[in-house]
């Protein structure tokens, strides 16, 4: 028998974050006709906006609202998934700052096993799942083995699997009354914003990175738009921040910054030794350059040889207009 | 009279040899320095330096001044001595200078009063009027010293002007009682007589009696002043000279007269404290004459780094003051001189590339100092981050990119069609043995230095093998950063591995490892730089070379700071280039052998980012494209590395080009050129 | 304070090319070097400054094998007061929860108000501290950026959350902290600092000492097993995007697309 899967979905000004439905999609790997429960937890009109939006992907939605909820503190929301999950049940969470505070001391709580930062998985048969993991920022991976029959709580890595297209008019079961006391040790006081100067590139997804290429000061701002248009922040190599075009910060490289994101485009980067040398975690790399023996490209998965400053203000605007 | 002029000398001599016990205590309390070795070299140093003023025409105009007013002072002192005496018996004179030699001597001595008066009042013009840059103080170090340059200045012309008139009024009450006294044409003294020509002898007697007073009490107030500030010089200088530092390229043990293997019962490294410096390190301090020209020739200091080193010396000489105040005790002996005086930044900017201590005309030192102080910065673990991860792989790995040891000879992968690279070890030894260096061995680019020192030494004939996985970073930056005991165990570890290669000579392209090799290293074979081997070959008739694709070219050299200012080896790489046909070389003159501008260094220094407003290697490729050079040639791994990386910030790399001696050389070879062809 | 800080030996991706063995049984471990995880040396060099501060001692605590110790003994020679390395057989092939059981136990040995952890591992899961802290039933904060001693055994905790924000938190103590790096600068030990330490006995304790039933941790007890290592697929150099410009550009958002990162 399949195990009862369940999904935890991170919610942020009463919409579910992106990673909710890449849960569902690996949701279907472990269960593939077998009902999934969305989860959410919260306080408030938030928490029904959240529920009702996730009613269009899932048959069944519990909610579980509780003033303590209201910030997504994961000392209380551990307390109470452990006391409102069936035994047996296998959870999937998504293995960002949230899932990484909750995951693994609630998986000691449900005495099931816990895998973190799962990017693939096949199905599970006689109770046995079958994982991928990577170690050595992303160097090597590893198949892990898991027992679920007795339950299992995985998080599950962004962007690992494709965002779920199901579409289902489910209902919000309200699972409130189930949670029992959930006073813990500590309590949430605020968020502090990053400065506008204080982007931390070594924690960042998506990297438009320039190099000499960009030619200018004032052509950072063709890297800029490219990077809000992605969503993602601009980095630099060495000569950038030698000429002061962007602070000392946003370097990559073995005498800057060393960074992990999932995408990188390198910008008229040449992709010397020492540049390279701060790229860590096997991103996805594109390299736009002029010059097609540019070094990047022996790394690159995907070259275009083209002028930079010709051809990303051509992306940007195609982004943009999708 | 008489008790009142010995008043003044006895209260003069007493001040004075107070304010010098209290200046020597703090020499007393500080680490040991054995400095009493070898001293004819250092009367060699002394006559060549100090009496001879060797480095003062470095700076024209100043270094004249400073001549004229030096060679018045060493004239003059004489005087001094002898007016002194003259307090107390009238006719004093100083043994051997009496009769003729007397008449010589104050001929000398008159027009030497005179040139010196001459001299300060140049100097003060320069001084107060020009300004120049190399004396301003920036604000945050204190104000600046021209009201202390003045002041001397003018006691200095107050001495030689009140001397003179003391002389004038003798010779004209003389010449009164019809005794002939001759007065120099032109000089101060001649002036004195003109001047008091019209007096009597009781106005002559008075002038006398108060310039010979004037003398006496300047004498003295500029005695005693000179141990209070950048004037100590004139009493030091001779000292610190006569003690300097006689070999370049060595840096000084953890502490003079404790072996290696007792290093790990010091409780402490380095200098973290003022009492931790060498006493001759403060009497460095002592005898700056806060002229600024190391700072001037210091590559930190021109991009801004916040390292100067006049201001090391400076802010250090003011703590010593400051905790060894002339009235009262001894404080201050618990302050740390980094995160006190300097910053952690300042103590890590320096390249050691010895601008400094080139230029510096009272011999004071100033790598040891960094190296110390790095010393006592590394034992207390107060290391930049960015250093670390290479220090830890250089413990681990033997090299700072943590590559695996088994692939530190795959450059030779690429030449295996043409030949075997040997790896010396104990059942293959070699005679000459190829040091490569860590960033030959695994910088990709750095690599085709290694493939071409060996295609070089393959084709002028010298057979020769590698270390391979038995060679580690040859430990000379992780000496100048400080970490002693990684030094010594990299140090130990080559040690061992060369001399199981059988080698009976190394040979290296990398001057960073030929000067540790030479310097740092004891108990291995002799050690050449490939611009000396190939500079022999060349004489020798062993090796000739090509025109080749360089030529018409105009090529201009760069010295590598340690092979030329640490190791003198400036003609040996120019002699290579031009045994090579239609190649024109050029110099970046004032610029270059001993001015040599540093790249922005080696090792360490890769890995270390100092804030800064340029990089420097970007100032030295403006000084080779005003050279009117195409092509700068170098002989140093990280010199190419910081010049190639220089040119591209610069935006020159389209006009110009940089490249190894080995890689210039590699293409002039007949054998190669055949091949190619 | 009392601090018990959980370290861990792994070979350094800067210092190590991490191969897998042929079989994929495995890295290559012949021609490895180990150091202290990076995340686990922040969380050293926080408590050190945290009782320099404000008083207590420093216990470093590492569940490894004999060559554990000289990770250890790096930590001491940064300033911690003392060292246990927990080494047993029946330790070998533990998974994340069996090492948190085992550091667990240790951790029930003496009374300690706070427990740090490095946020995740090079060769691991970031796990380890998550359950130490539910195992211990501590309140428990991971990523942990800042750390102020507040009164009433009380501490103030910034998280280091998206986007670089900071998610600021009151903790009680006892409690179990997972450090980030970023936190401090670690201070730097040589081996002049570890040879320092050469005297110093660093115990050595196994599952009899700790009190543990060897059947619930190591292999046998571990719910998680590692079957193998493998080389995620790498192309040879970049696939160059041909077309006019436009063309080119359109392929480049589908492949975006492809990765996420075009909604």
């Amino acid at each position: 028998m399949a195990p009862q899967v369940f999904v935890y979905v991170a919610h942020r000004d009463g919409q579910a974050a992106d990673s909710a439905l890449e849960l569902l999609s690996a949701a279907r790997v472990l269960s593939p006709d077998g009902l999934v429960i969305a989860m959410a937890t919260g306080w408030g009109a938030e928490l029904d906006q959240v529920c009702r939006e996730m009613t269009g992907r899932c048959p069944e939605v519990w909610k579980l609202a509780h003033e303590a909820l209201a910030y997504p503190n994961a000392e209380a929301i551990r307390k109470c998934l452990s006391g409102v999950l069936p035994s047996g049940a296998v959870l999937l969470l998504a293995h960002d700052t949230l899932g990484m505070d909750l995951g693994p001391g609630l998986s000691i709580k449900l005495d099931s096993p816990f895998v973190s930062d799962v990017v693939a998985m096949d199905p599970p048969a006689d109770g046995a799942l079958k994982l991928v993991r990577e170690e050595y920022g992303g160097q090597v991976s590893t198949h892990l083995s898991c027992d679920i029959s007795g339950g299992a709580v995985l998080s599950i890595r962004s962007g690992s699997f494709p965002a779920s297209e199901e579409t289902a008019a489910g209902e919000v079961r309200d699972k409130s009354s189930d949670i029992g006391d959930l006073s813990c040790g500590r309590r949430f006081i605020k968020i502090v914003e990053a400065e506008a100067g204080d982007v931390d590139i070594t924690k960042e997804e998506i990297l438009v990175s320039v190099g000499r290429g960009i030619e200018d000061e004032d052509n950072i701002e063709i890297a800029e738009d490219l990077a809000k248009a992605l969503g993602g922040v601009v980095s630099c190599s060495r000569p950038i921040v030698d000429a002061k075009w962007l602070e000392k910060p946003r370097q990559v490289g073995t005498s800057g910054k060393t960074v992990k994101p999932k995408v990188y485009l390198a910008l008229g980067i040449s992709g010397s030794f020492q540049h390279l040398g701060g790229l860590k975690g096997n991103p996805f790399i594109v390299a736009v350059n002029k010059n097609p023996k540019a070094p990047i490209f022996q790394v690159a998965d995907v070259g275009v040889v083209d002028d930079l400053l010709e051809f990303v203000p051509l992306l940007t605007e195609r982004i943009d207009n999708q | 009279m008489a008790y009142v002029y010995l008043l003044i000398t006895c209260a003069g001599i007493c001040l004075f040899a107070y304010i010098l016990h209290k200046r020597l205590s703090p020499l007393l309390r500080a680490a040991p320095d054995p400095r009493l070795d070898r001293i004819g070299e250092r009367i060699g140093k002394v006559v060549q330096i100090w009496l001879g003023q060797w480095r003062q025409p470095r700076y024209l105009l100043a270094g004249v001044i400073h001549i004229f007013i030096f060679a018045g002072f060493i004239i003059l002192g004489l005087r001094s001595l002898q007016l002194i005496l003259m307090g107390f018996w009238q006719g004093a004179s100083l043994p051997g200078l009496e009769g003729s030699t007397g008449a010589i001597y104050n001929l000398i001595k008159d027009y030497a009063a005179t040139w010196v008066f001459v001299a300060c009042i140049v100097a003060a013009v320069r001084r107060g009027v020009f300004r120049p840059a190399r004396y301003q103080v920036p604000p945050s170090l204190g104000k600046d010293h021209l009201g202390e340059a003045l002041l001397v200045l003018g006691l200095i012309c107050a001495l030689v002007v009140s001397e003179s008139l003391f002389e004038a009024s003798l010779q004209n009450a003389a010449a009164r009682s019809g005794a002939a006294a001759f007065a120099p044409p032109l000089t101060l003294l001649w002036a004195g007589r003109l001047i008091l020509g019209g007096l009597g002898l009781p106005a002559l007697q008075a002038v006398n009696s108060l310039s010979y007073f004037v003398h006496e009490m300047v004498f003295f107030s500029f005695l005693c002043f000179l141990p209070l500030g950048k004037h100590f010089h004139v009493l030091t200088s001779l000292f610190n000279v006569f003690f300097m530092r006689l070999d370049r390229g060595k840096v000084k043990p953890v502490r003079h007269g404790v072996a290696e293997d007792q290093l790990d019962d010091l409780p402490e490294f380095g200098v973290s404290k003022l009492e931790d410096f060498t006493w001759k390190h403060i009497l460095d301090f002592y005898t700056c004459a806060d002229c600024g020209r190391c700072s001037d020739r210091c590559p930190a200091n021109r991009v801004k780094r916040p390292l100067s080193p006049r201001f090391l010396t400076i802010k250090a000489r003011d703590r010593v003051y400051a905790n060894y105040p002339l009235w009262g005790k001894a404080v201050g002996a618990e302050q740390e001189l980094v995160g006190g005086i300097y910053s952690e930044d300042e103590v890590w900017s320096c390249t050691t590339c010895g601008a400094c201590e080139q230029e510096c005309p009272l011999g004071i030192e100033y790598i040891d100092k960094i190296v110390d102080l790095r010393r006592g910065l590394v034992d207390q673990g107060r290391v930049p981050q960015s250093l670390q991860k290479p220090l830890g792989a250089l413990e681990k790995r033997g090299n700072p990119w943590g590559k695996s040891q088994r692939n530190r000879a795959d450059w030779a992968k690429e030449l295996a069609e043409e030949f075997a690279v040997t790896i010396a070890g104990p059942k293959q030894p070699v005679e000459t043995l190829y040091f490569v260096g860590s960033v030959s061995s695994y910088d990709e680019r750095m690599q085709r230095i290694a493939q071409a020192t060996a295609r070089v030494l393959r084709y002028a004939g010298v057979e020769f093998g590698v270390l391979g996985k038995a060679e580690s970073d040859g430990g000379h930056e992780v000496r100048r950063f400080g970490e002693e005991s990684l030094f010594l165990a990299l140090r130990d570890a080559n040690t061992e591995a060369i001399l199981n290669s059988g080698a009976s000579r190394i040979v290296t392209a990398d001057p960073h490892d030929y000067n540790a090799l030479k310097n740092d290293y004891r108990g291995i074979p002799p050690v050449m730089h490939l611009s000396q081997v190939l500079s022999q070959e060349l004489e020798r008739g062993g090796l000739a070379l090509e025109q080749g694709p360089y030529a018409g070219k105009t090529v201009v050299y760069h010295d590598p700071c340690y092979l030329g200012r640490h190791n003198g080896l400036y003609d040996e790489p120019r002699h290579v280039i031009d045994a090579i046909p239609g190649i024109r070389r050029v110099e970046m003159e004032g610029n270059c052998r001993d001015r040599s501008f540093c790249c922005g260094g080696g090792g360490l220094a890769l890995f270390y980012e100092p804030e800064e407003e340029q990089r420097i290697g970007v100032v030295r490729v403006g000084m080779a494209k005003e050279a009117g050079a195409q092509v700068i040639v170098t002989a140093c791994p990280f010199c190419l590395a910081n010049i190639e990386d220089a040119l591209k910030i610069a935006g020159l790399d389209q006009e110009l080009e940089v490249l190894d001696l080995m890689e210039l050389v590699e293409q002039h070879l007949p054998v190669a050129r055949r091949a190619a062809a | 304070m009392e601090i018990l800080v959980c370290v861990k030996k792994v070979p350094d991706p800067a210092e190590n090319e991490i191969v897998v063995r042929r079989d994929g049984s495995d890295i290559d471990r012949d021609d490895l070097v180990y150091s202290v995880n990076e995340w686990d040396n922040y969380a050293v060099e926080e408590a050190i400054q945290l009782v320099e501060e404000h008083g207590g001692s420093v216990t470093v605590v590492s569940v490894g094998d004999e060559e554990s110790d000289e990770i250890i003994r790096r930590e001491l020679a940064m300033g911690a007061d003392a060292g246990k390395l927990l080494d047993d057989e029946a330790f070998h092939y533990s998974d994340g929860r069996g090492v948190a059981a085992i550091l667990a136990h240790a951790a029930r040995q003496a009374k300690y108000d706070l427990i740090l952890t490095g946020a995740q591992a090079e060769d691991a899961a970031a796990q380890v501290g998550g359950m130490l802290a539910a195992m211990l039933d501590v309140p428990y904060a991971s990523l942990v950026v800042r750390v102020r001693v507040l009164d009433q055994g009380k501490l103030e905790i910034a998280r280091e959350i998206d986007g670089g924000n900071l998610e600021i938190n009151q903790i009680d103590l006892p409690c179990a902290l997972s450090i980030q790096t970023g936190i401090n600068e670690p201070r730097y030990v040589g081996i002049r600092g570890i040879r320092k330490t050469a005297s110093v006995q660093v115990p050595v304790l196994g599952a009899a000492e700790l009190g543990l039933v060897p059947a619930t941790v190591g292999r046998a007890g571990a719910k998680v097993r590692k079957l193998d290592y493998f080389v995620p697929e790498l192309g040879q150099g970049a696939e160059i995007l041909q077309g006019s410009r436009e063309e080119i550009a359109d392929q480049l958002i589908a492949r975006l697309k492809g990765r996420g990162v075009i909604q």
